[in-house]
């Protein structure tokens, strides 16, 4: 019985993971050629991408490696763009931090734009899933992504091409997330946090280290927190 | 050329340093109780984060030079649209991308 339910929970974790494969496939790509442009090996580009597992701060890294910017400058930037995987961390630890620790180590490192946000939907949609269930889901909604991004980054190191720009695929990104975002925003405080955080994102964003997306993140939590918590005392107030 | 003893310092540090970020609360918090006021905050992190790294992208487009691009803004808002109505991820993400060839294919 419980092997059946974590069975599907992967297998339901996998196919909503599956749209994300049009995503990774160009974005590991470009990272696979430039870095070979940059005149990484084939070898090293794998195991950059093996290791970091981050789209954004491996090619962050590239570019400064490239300017021959110090390399405590390279990695506190590239690290810094990395800053919300400690939020996505915290936010899935009420989900999954009973898991076992060889299990929470695998999701640390599996955890990336992708996988967090399929998860994080369908924890908030159904509170009732068990910690093994959700562990399942998780590791179903990174297995499209994860050695797609290894095997393609090895790909564009290989060929050497590039996906035309006409084909916009650098667009899948952003769509993909709104779609994941979309429908989350439940209740006033959601719609509140996620329209202060573009807001403060759009106008934090010349700060350098790629810090707008930390700003504004944390002031749309703050402001999704601060409203929730106004609304429950006047319903209260109300009683 | 990168010289490769910086580029293995900065992979095998990248590396590492990722993984603490990503292993910070997961990991070192594991199943202690976090405090309400934190909990109430963590609630909006995925509605609050993602939108703030995609508005930049959605506005200026990198593919275009950070240029506004009328098929990108309508791609987006049809993404988002569709999404709020139908909460239907699936659909959300057909919308946005048959709104961004249809606009790329009719503004040439």
């Amino acid at each position: 019985m419980t092997t059946t339910t974590v069975k599907s929970a992967f297998l339901k974790g996998l196919a909503d993971g599956a749209p994300f494969i049009l995503v990774i496939i160009p974005f590991a790509s470009l990272f696979g050629l430039i870095a070979t442009e940059a005149g990484l090996s084939v070898l090293e580009s794998l195991v950059f991408s093996l290791v970091v597992i981050a789209g954004a701060a491996q090619f962050t890294a590239l570019q400064l490696l490239q300017e021959e910017a110090p390399t405590v400058i390279v990695l506190t930037s590239a690290l810094a763009v990395n800053l919300r995987m400690a939020m996505y961390s915290a936010s899935l630890t009420p989900y999954i931090g009973s898991a076992h620790l060889w299990q929470r180590a695998f999701a640390a490192y599996l955890t990336v734009d992708q996988s967090y946000v399929v998860a994080i939907s369908e924890f908030e949609k159904n509170p009732q899933m068990t910690v093994p269930q959700r562990v399942a889901y998780f590791f179903g909604a990174v297995t499209p992504v994860a050695p797609l991004w290894y095997i393609f980054t090895v790909v564009g190191a290989l060929v050497g091409t590039q996906v035309p720009d006409s084909w916009a695929l650098d667009f899948a990104i952003p769509i993909t997330f709104l779609a994941m975002i979309a429908p989350m925003f439940r209740t006033l405080p959601h719609v509140l946090a996620a329209f202060v955080a573009v807001v403060v994102s759009l106008l934090a964003s010349g700060v350098p280290y790629s810090m707008g997306v930390i700003i504004g993140g944390l002031a749309g939590m703050l402001a999704g927190a601060a409203l929730e918590k106004r609304l429950a005392q006047k319903g209260a107030g109300n009683d | 050329m990168i010289d490769k003893t910086t580029l293995w310092i900065v992979i095998i540090g990248l590396g590492v340093g990722s993984f603490l970020l990503r292993f910070a609360f997961t990991g070192f918090v594991g199943d202690r109780q976090m405090p309400a006021w934190l909990l109430r905050h963590l609630r909006y992190t995925a509605v609050a984060v993602l939108p703030a790294l995609v508005a930049p992208q959605v506005l200026w487009p990198s593919a275009t030079g950070g240029e506004p691009d009328p098929a990108r803004l309508a791609a987006a808002a049809a993404a988002l649209a569709v999404g709020l109505i139908t909460k239907n991820v699936l659909g959300a993400m057909v919308a946005g991308g048959v709104t961004l060839y249809g606009m790329l294919y009719l503004l040439g």
